[in-house]
Order: C-alpha cells, then sequence, then structure tokens
C-alpha cells in the first residue's frame, strides 16, 4: 500500500512560494478544458475563445484594465488586512458603501461641477469604504466577534442599502420609475485614459500607484513589518509593543477605504449613475486575486490582470460558442482551490510512503 | 535484593545498534543499551544529543532507520504507542498530555481503551495511587491541579497498564525537590518490585542518588555506559559535553558603587485573566544596580504573569506598582518601559520573544525599533536593512549563535543558539534593567554558561538583574538574593549564603516565610 504524505519544511520554500500561482493556473486550465469537453465543446477551441480571443485588439486590452482596476484596488487592501491576520470578506459591501457615499455631491447636488467635485467624491467614497469597514474592526475589537461572518453579512445589508436608495430617496425623478439615479455631469466622471482606443479610465492608474504605495509600507517601513509581525505571531507583536486592537482598525480601514475607492471610481467611470447592482462581485473575485497574487502587491497587479481575463473570457465564451458565462465563476472558484491548494507546498514536502513506514509516522502525530 | 531476578543473566530490553535519520543529522547513531529486571537507568545527555528520538524509538511514535529491540529476549518491531503498551512498555512524558477541563479520572479513562466504567477506573486509580504514596483524587479537575499533582496523574495512568518498563522524561523538572523526593521513593518502590525504569534527566546528582546504571549519549552517539554511583556530577558532564564546561564565576557585589533600586515593584497584584491563569497577590520588590535577584518557583504559580506585569505586556491600574530607573511605569507600554531603560527577555523564544518566520535581523527590530528608532528607522518609518543586519551580525559574534546561511529565520535556529541571539538582542543595548525569563530552558550546558556568566556581568556593570527560573543550580549560580514564588505571591527575597535547596524547596511547596526561616530546624 502506498500513501502520501506531508512532511513539514524546517524552512518555508522560496520556490514554491513563486511557483505555487502558477502550478495553480496551470492545474485550473487542464480542468477547465476537462470541464468543456464535458459540456460537449472542443476544448482547445474553447480555451482559445476563453483565454486568448479577447486579448486580440487594442479596445480589448482597455476592457481588461478596466475590469482589473477594482480587483486590483481591493485586493492590495485585502493583502494588508490578511497579512495582519485580518479577514475582512466584505469588500464588496465596503465597495457598495464607498460608492453610494462618493455619488452624494452628483446626485443631491449635480449643480456643483467645480474642479474638486472628482477629488472629493474619491475622498468621499474611499471615507465611505473605509467607515464602513470600522463596524467589524469594532466589533472584533471589543466584543471579539468573528470578522468573517460580520464583515461577509455586512455586504448584504450594504447591498439592499443601494437598492432602497436607488428605488428611494435617490431615483431619478425623470427616469421612467427605472430603479437608478440620475446621470452623473461630465464633470463627475472619472476621465478615460486614452479615449480614442478604449474605455480604461484613471481608476487603473490608481489600482497601479495603491500597488506600489502598499508594496512600499509592507516592505520597507515598520508599518508594514508591524502588519508582518502582528499576523504571523500575535504574542510576539504584543511583545514588540504594538498593539493589536489598532492594527484591526488600521486594516480594516485601509482595505475598506482602498474597497471604496475602487466602488466610487466604477461608478464615475463606468457607469455613470448608482444602480441597483454596480459590481459583479469584484469584492469576492478580489480575495482570489489577493491569494493567487500571494498578498504580495506586485503579484495582485499580475493576478488582477488574469483574474480580470477569467471576466471576459467569460463573455466571449457566452458570445461565440453559448456557454453560460457563470462558467467564470466556476473557473475562479476553481482557481482560488488550486492557489490554498498549492500553498501547502510552500510549507509542506510531498512524500509517497510505504505501508512499512506509514505505521512508524502515523504513531508519531498521535504522540 | 538480587535485581537480576528470575532470568538471571537475561536482559528485560536490550538495544543494539539503534539508529534514526532526519534528512542528514543522523538524530540516533547506533545506540546500544540494555536495561534489567528491576534496574533503574539513566539515559544522558544535553539537548539534542538524541534523548526524545531515542525513547520515541521505544514507545514506538517512531520507526528506527536500522538497528534491534530485544524485549524479554524476542526480538520486536514496535509499531506504534499501543504496540509498546501491549509489550508493558509505559511511558510519563516531560510535557503532560491532560485536559485541564476534565476529571483526573476522566483523563485517565480517555487513555485507556478497555470501556470500563469511570466509576471502576476512579476506584482503580485512587487505591493504585495510594498504595504508590501518590495519593490522588480522581474526582478532581486537572485544570486545579499543581504541576507535580498532574505528573502523578501521568504515572498513575502508566502505571494502571502493568509496565514491565517505565520510561520517565524529565520527570522532576517541574516539581520542588520534596516533590521530587517524594517521586524518588515512588521509583524506590517500583524497582524493588521488579520493575525497571528508564529515567531521562540532566540533573546529575539525582541521578547519582537513584540510579543502576547510565547510558551517555552524545551527538546521537553513546559515549559512554558507567555507574553513575563511581561517578562525580563533573565525570558525568565532562561525557555529556565531551570537554570541561567552564564554570560560571560570579565575583562578589561592589560595595562601594551606587546601589540604588533600578527595578520597583510595590504591591503589585493582578486578576487571573483567564480560568486557568494566576493571580498575583501583593508583590513587592526591589531590584538594586549591580545585584542579581533571582525568582524560584515550580512552574505556572505566576511567573508568566509576573513577568507580563513588569514587562508591560499587561498593564497595571496603578502607575506606582512597577517603577523603572527611578520612573512610575505600571500605566506605560512595553515599549515606553524599553525607553526608560528596562530589556526582556520572555520564556517562549518561538511566538514570544521571536517571530518565527522572520529572520534573525527582523526579529532583531522586534525588540529595538523604539529604543534604536534612530539607527534602525530612516524618514517615514523606512527600515534601514544594512544597519539592522549589521547590528544583527555583531550579536551573532559576540554571543556566538551557530546557524546556517545568512540570517536564517528565527525557526531555523535550535532552541539554545535561539536564546543566545534573543538575549544578546538585549545585551546589546546595554540596559539598565534586565529581566529574564527561564534564560537557559532546554539551552546546552556551553550556551547556559555563556548566557549566565553574561547575565552577571551586565550586573556588575551597573545594571539592576531579575532571573525567573525553575533551575534552582542556576539560580544558585548566579543570584545575590532569591525569592520563590508561589501560588502568585512571592517571598522575601534573601541573601544567596543563606539559601538551601531545602528551605527554597519548602516556600515553592507552598510553607510559610516563618516556616522556612530557621533553616537549621528543618531536616
Amino acid at each position: 500500500m502506498m500513501r502520501i504524505e506531508l512532511i513539514k519544511r524546517p524552512q518555508h520554500s522560496a520556490l514554491f512560494s513563486a511557483l505555487s500561482p502558477i502550478i495553480a493556473l496551470v492545474l485550473t486550465l487542464v480542468f477547465g478544458a476537462i470541464l468543456f469537453a464535458l459540456l460537449g465543446r472542443n476544448p482547445v477551441t474553447a480555451m482559445y475563445i476563453y483565454f486568448v480571443s479577447p486579448l486580440t485588439q487594442v479596445w480589448q486590452i482597455h476592457e481588461l484594465a478596466v475590469k482589473a482596476a477594482p480587483l486590483i484596488l481591493i485586493a492590495v487592501g485585502l493583502a494588508v488586512c490578511y497579512r495582519s491576520n485580518n479577514w475582512n470578506i466584505g469588500a464588496e459591501g465596503q465597495l457598495t458603501m464607498g460608492a453610494i457615499a462618493g455619488s452624494i455631491l452628483p446626485v443631491l447636488v449635480p449643480e456643483y461641477q467645480g474642479v474638486f467635485l472628482l477629488p472629493l467624491m474619491l475622498i468621499m467614497g474611499m471615507a465611505g469604504g473605509a467607515l464602513y469597514a470600522a463596524i467589524p474592526a469594532l466589533l472584533k475589537v471589543r466584543f471579539n466577534t468573528n470578522e468573517i461572518l460580520s464583515s461577509l453579512m455586512l455586504v448584504y445589508v450594504a447591498q439592499l442599502f443601494l437598492d432602497w436608495v436607488v428605488r428611494g430617496p435617490w431615483r431619478d425623478p425623470q427616469g421612467y420609475n427605472f430603479p437608478q439615479t440620475i446621470q452623473f455631469s461630465d464633470a463627475a466622471i472619472l476621465p478615460e485614459l486614452f479615449p480614442a482606443s478604449g474605455r480604461a479610465s484613471w481608476a487603473f492608474v490608481f489600482a497601479i500607484v495603491a500597488a506600489l504605495i502598499v508594496w512600499f509600507l509592507m516592505a520597507k517601513t515598520l508599518k508594514g513589518f508591524e502588519v508582518k509581525v502582528i499576523g504571523q505571531s500575535p504574542r510576539a507583536g504584543r511583545f514588540a509593543g504594538f498593539s493589536t486592537g489598532r492594527m484591526v482598525l488600521f486594516a480594516f480601514m485601509v482595505s475598506g477605504a482602498l474597497a471604496g475607492l475602487a466602488g466610487i471610481s466604477e461608478v464615475s467611470a463606468t457607469i455613470n449613475q448608482l444602480q441597483p447592482v454596480i459590481s459583479p462581485g469584484y469584492g469576492f473575485t478580489a480575495i482570489i486575486v489577493a491569494f493567487l497574487g500571494r498578498l504580495n502587491p506586485i503579484g495582485i497587479i499580475a493576478a488582477g490582470l488574469v483574474l480580470a481575463l477569467s471576466y471576459l473570457g467569460g463573455e466571449a465564451a457566452q458570445a461565440a460558442i453559448g456557454i453560460s458565462d457563470k462558467t467564470a465563476r466556476v473557473f475562479q472558484g476553481m482557481l482560488l482551490f488550486f492557489v490554498l491548494a498549492s500553498d501547502t507546498l510552500i510549507y509542506y514536502r510531498i512524500r509517497l510512503i510505504t505501508s512499512r513506514r506509514a505505521a512508524g509516522e502515523a504513531a508519531l502525530e498521535h504522540s | 535484593m538480587d535485581a537480576e531476578g528470575g532470568n538471571a543473566g537475561e536482559a528485560l530490553l536490550d538495544v543494539r545498534g539503534l539508529t534514526k535519520i532526519f534528512g542528514s543529522l543522523r538524530a540516533c547513531d547506533g545506540v546500544d543499551l540494555k536495561i534489567n529486571r528491576g534496574e533503574i537507568h539513566a539515559l544522558l545527555g544535553e539537548n539534542g544529543a538524541g534523548k526524545s528520538t531515542f525513547v520515541k524509538m521505544l514507545f514506538g511514535s517512531l520507526e528506527p532507520y536500522s538497528g534491534e529491540i530485544r524485549w524479554k529476549g524476542d526480538k520486536v518491531r514496535i509499531t506504534s504507542p499501543g504496540e509498546a503498551r501491549r509489550l508493558g512498555i509505559g511511558m510519563v512524558f516531560q510535557h503532560f498530555s491532560l485536559f485541564d477541563a476534565l476529571t483526573a479520572a476522566e483523563n485517565i479513562a480517555l487513555s485507556l481503551d478497555d470501556g470500563s466504567p469511570i466509576g471502576t477506573i476512579a476506584a482503580k486509580a485512587k487505591a493504585l495511587s495510594y498504595s504508590y504514596g501518590l495519593p490522588l483524587d480522581p474526582y478532581s479537575l486537572v485544570g486545579d491541579l499543581s504541576v507535580g499533582e498532574r505528573q502523578r496523574i501521568e504515572i498513575i495512568r502508566c502505571l494502571l497498564q502493568t509496565p514491565d518498563l517505565i520510561i520517565l522524561d524529565e520527570p522532576t523538572s517541574v516539581l520542588t525537590p520534596q516533590e521530587a523526593d517524594k517521586l524518588f521513593e515512588t521509583l524506590e518502590r517500583l524497582r524493588s518490585e521488579g520493575k525497571s525504569i528508564l529515567y531521562i534527566s540532566h540533573r546529575l546528582e539525582e541521578v547519582k542518588r537513584m540510579c543502576d546504571g547510565a547510558t551517555v549519549l552524545r551527538h546521537g552517539k553513546v559515549v559512554g555506559h558507567c555507574d553513575p554511583r563511581q561517578e562525580t556530577a563533573a565525570s558525568l558532564a565532562r561525557m555529556m559535553v565531551g570537554s570541561e564546561v567552564s564554570a560560571v564565576t560570579r565575583p562578589p557585589v561592589d560595595t562601594k558603587a551606587d546601589h540604588s533600586p533600578l527595578l520597583e515593584i510595590r504591591d503589585l497584584s493582578r486578576k487571573a485573566a483567564t480560568p486557568f491563569s494566576v493571580p498575583l497577590r501583593a508583590i513587592s520588590l526591589s531590584v538594586k544596580a549591580g545585584e542579581v535577584i533571582g525568582i524560584a518557583g515550580v512552574a505556572g504559580n505566576g511567573q508568566g504573569e509576573f513577568f507580563e506585569a513588569v514587562s508591560g505586556e499587561a498593564l497595571q491600574d496603578n502607575a506606582g506598582s512597577v517603577r523603572i530607573s527611578g520612573k512610575d511605569a505600571g500605566r506605560l507600554s512595553i515599549s515606553k518601559r524599553r525607553l526608560l531603560g528596562a530589556a526582556f527577555v520572555p520564556e517562549e523564544r518561538l511566538g514570544h520573544g521571536a517571530a518565527p518566520l522572520m529572520s534573525l535581523s527582523e526579529n532583531l527590530l522586534l525588540s529595538r525599533y523604539s529604543t534604536d528608532r534612530k539607527a534602525f528607522l530612516g524618514p517615514l518609518g523606512t527600515i534601514r536593512t544594512a544597519t539592522i543586519e549589521s547590528a544583527s551580525e555583531r550579536i551573532i559574534k559576540h554571543m556566538d549563535v551557530r546557524m546556517s546561511g545568512k540570517d536564517p529565520e528565527a525557526a531555523a535556529l535550535s532552541g539554545g543558539n535561539l536564546q543566545k541571539f534573543i538575549v544578546g538582542r538585549e545585551l546589546d543595548r546595554q540596559p539598565s534593567v534586565m529581566v529574564v525569563n527561564q534564560p537557559t530552558w532546554g539551552v546546552d550546558a556551553g550556551a547556559a554558561a555563556r548566557i549566565r556568566q553574561a547575565l552577571i556581568e551586565l550586573a556588575r556593570g551597573g545594571s539592576a538583574v531579575l532571573v525567573i527560573s525553575q533551575d534552582l543550580d542556576e539560580l544558585f549560580e548566579i543570584s545575590d538574593y532569591v525569592a520563590v514564588m508561589h501560588d502568585g505571591a512571592m517571598s522575601q527575597p534573601f541573601a544567596i549564603a543563606e539559601a538551601t535547596f531545602e528551605k527554597i524547596g519548602l516556600l515553592m511547596g507552598g510553607a510559610a516565610p516563618e516556616q522556612a526561616h530557621p533553616v537549621g530546624e528543618i531536616a
């Protein structure tokens, strides 16, 4: 009898740290191909349509940037959270609240179109996301509430609040009863980078800048060190004199602010008004982006582009070969699954064990 | 008594050439060992010499790479602890495996697979415990018991399975001297019944006193079999370490120098934070410049809680209850206390004193970013990696920290080497107050001597040093004064010249100071 065993490595493997996202991507592609074959499509054609065809024209590259921007922004903030061992699952809700807060001026004071309008909208969006993220953070610090549950549940609260806002008080009176606000004025719309060739907006620039700043913070400063120490061993963090409570608040508010920025950028640049649904689940997909990028902001830029491609591929596959665009979700789910599974290889190595050895080692685990 | 019993000449256990390899390390390398019936056999060796690996193979927790085990004359393969128990080998572990929230009887029942009702087990355990002079209330909650009492549960649990060989791993490291005496009586009783004992320890005096034979391991190899009664503690130590261990020298306190108190603890009390932690009861203590005060006590009598309160990891209600360098520090964070000149070394190395997955230089920053802010941090709180790395190399050199590679993760170092780094990290800034919890726990003799000498030198250089330790030999070696902690309270410190093992032992066991004080009347 043979069996597979995981042996803890004395020191984590730098090689597999770098390799694990690639292994995960390859496994996702292999199983994706099997999935297409089972659906009765030629896997080669399907994979081409899914992963290559969305990248063949310039305007499509723009679309990739449009989809990647919110993913990168949110994932970079989540990386700070997850590195500090705070499990913010509610970025989708913080995105929604950021979008609502950032829309206050263009919806309620549409006549104000000054030069400060956009900066104010962005700041209010970030503030909205940060304050909404502060709720699960404060609950955790004060009452030791599980932040995974509270932040997740607050997503639904935020989404229903948005639904109520656009159907109720903020509904466009001239909108034929559609649940939406008035269109933003031009001054309230985030400009496109190269309007001649496609839709990519400044949101993508924000995403890259945010990634670089957070990379610097995490790699080069005492604050980043504090985040990592508290995340790895809270007791050593306390010994160092770092406050875990303040770190919970800091991490949640940074990631909430970036999710809020993603929300208001998306509404301002892409949708130009508030609707009942403003995001195809960016806040959740960003969790996958954060892990695929190894919680490293530079890796997250690459991972954000990969996940953005899965959205575009889903749309392309629906149009070209009639597969539901829900396959995008399937791909994303498989990717997260394989990323987390491949991460095991960083701390463990695999050994095949014959039955004779197995008995002795198994006993060790019980002692 | 005739130790050979009925099967004269035939050993109960005869191990030949037992070898275990982990990666490139030969943890046990051709170990031979023989135990007769009714023999107490010592297994001696420093930390990392291969003692634990060896007994794990005997107990079926690890599988040998090569070599053979003969049990009562037959060659056996011990594939699991269950198999070891069936053969008649029982083991009492150094770190207990008991559930705090269950009763003693329930804990015992968990390890027996015979499914008898709890009442029967409790009655059997109680009868057995009294017959061996280890009285035990089977219905008491483990969480409420002292460490010595918990060990009794482990021993009774082991004896219920009527083993022929009992393996005891460092059994006295958690006991007061009086509790240890009690244990020795039990062991002698077991020997007289013809049972054999494999006794693992690094305490040479008790090995000399109790054991009929000894096997000494060094770097996985047997360096000698001997009769410990024929050896001196010094000759046994030489066999274990392989060279002469340099003795720690403690020069007398300079009476002319300034002896103002640098660390003062006044009426420090603290409520128990969790159901299983110990409340502190009105502790007062003053540590003066130039002296080392040692705090003795059995583990779990509030030392950890005391350390946290002094270090500032837990704040006090009253600012005056901890004073550092003449300033009230009770409400100050650990960083602010460090800025007043204090340095701290906690008991746990990995996960408390050091972050396991961070490099040594990052772990240097961990405790020094506030005191060395100017040197280690640049504008915007950027980390000056090069400066920190060279400081880290200086400490590594000064403390003779052995490691592989440049700037490895803390978890990759052996316990002793990491401890040298963690102590060296604090010594490097010449703190005026140093508080250390278990400075040499699990550290090999050479490294321990180095750490102890460094602490004495720090004190003689004008600092106040407070050492919390369970190792009485260590406290006698380095302290000028000793105080004893029991159940969250602390005795008055007394000069080391007036201290004896008996006196400290009585205080450790909870005797009132007045009973312990007149040394002459005891024993």
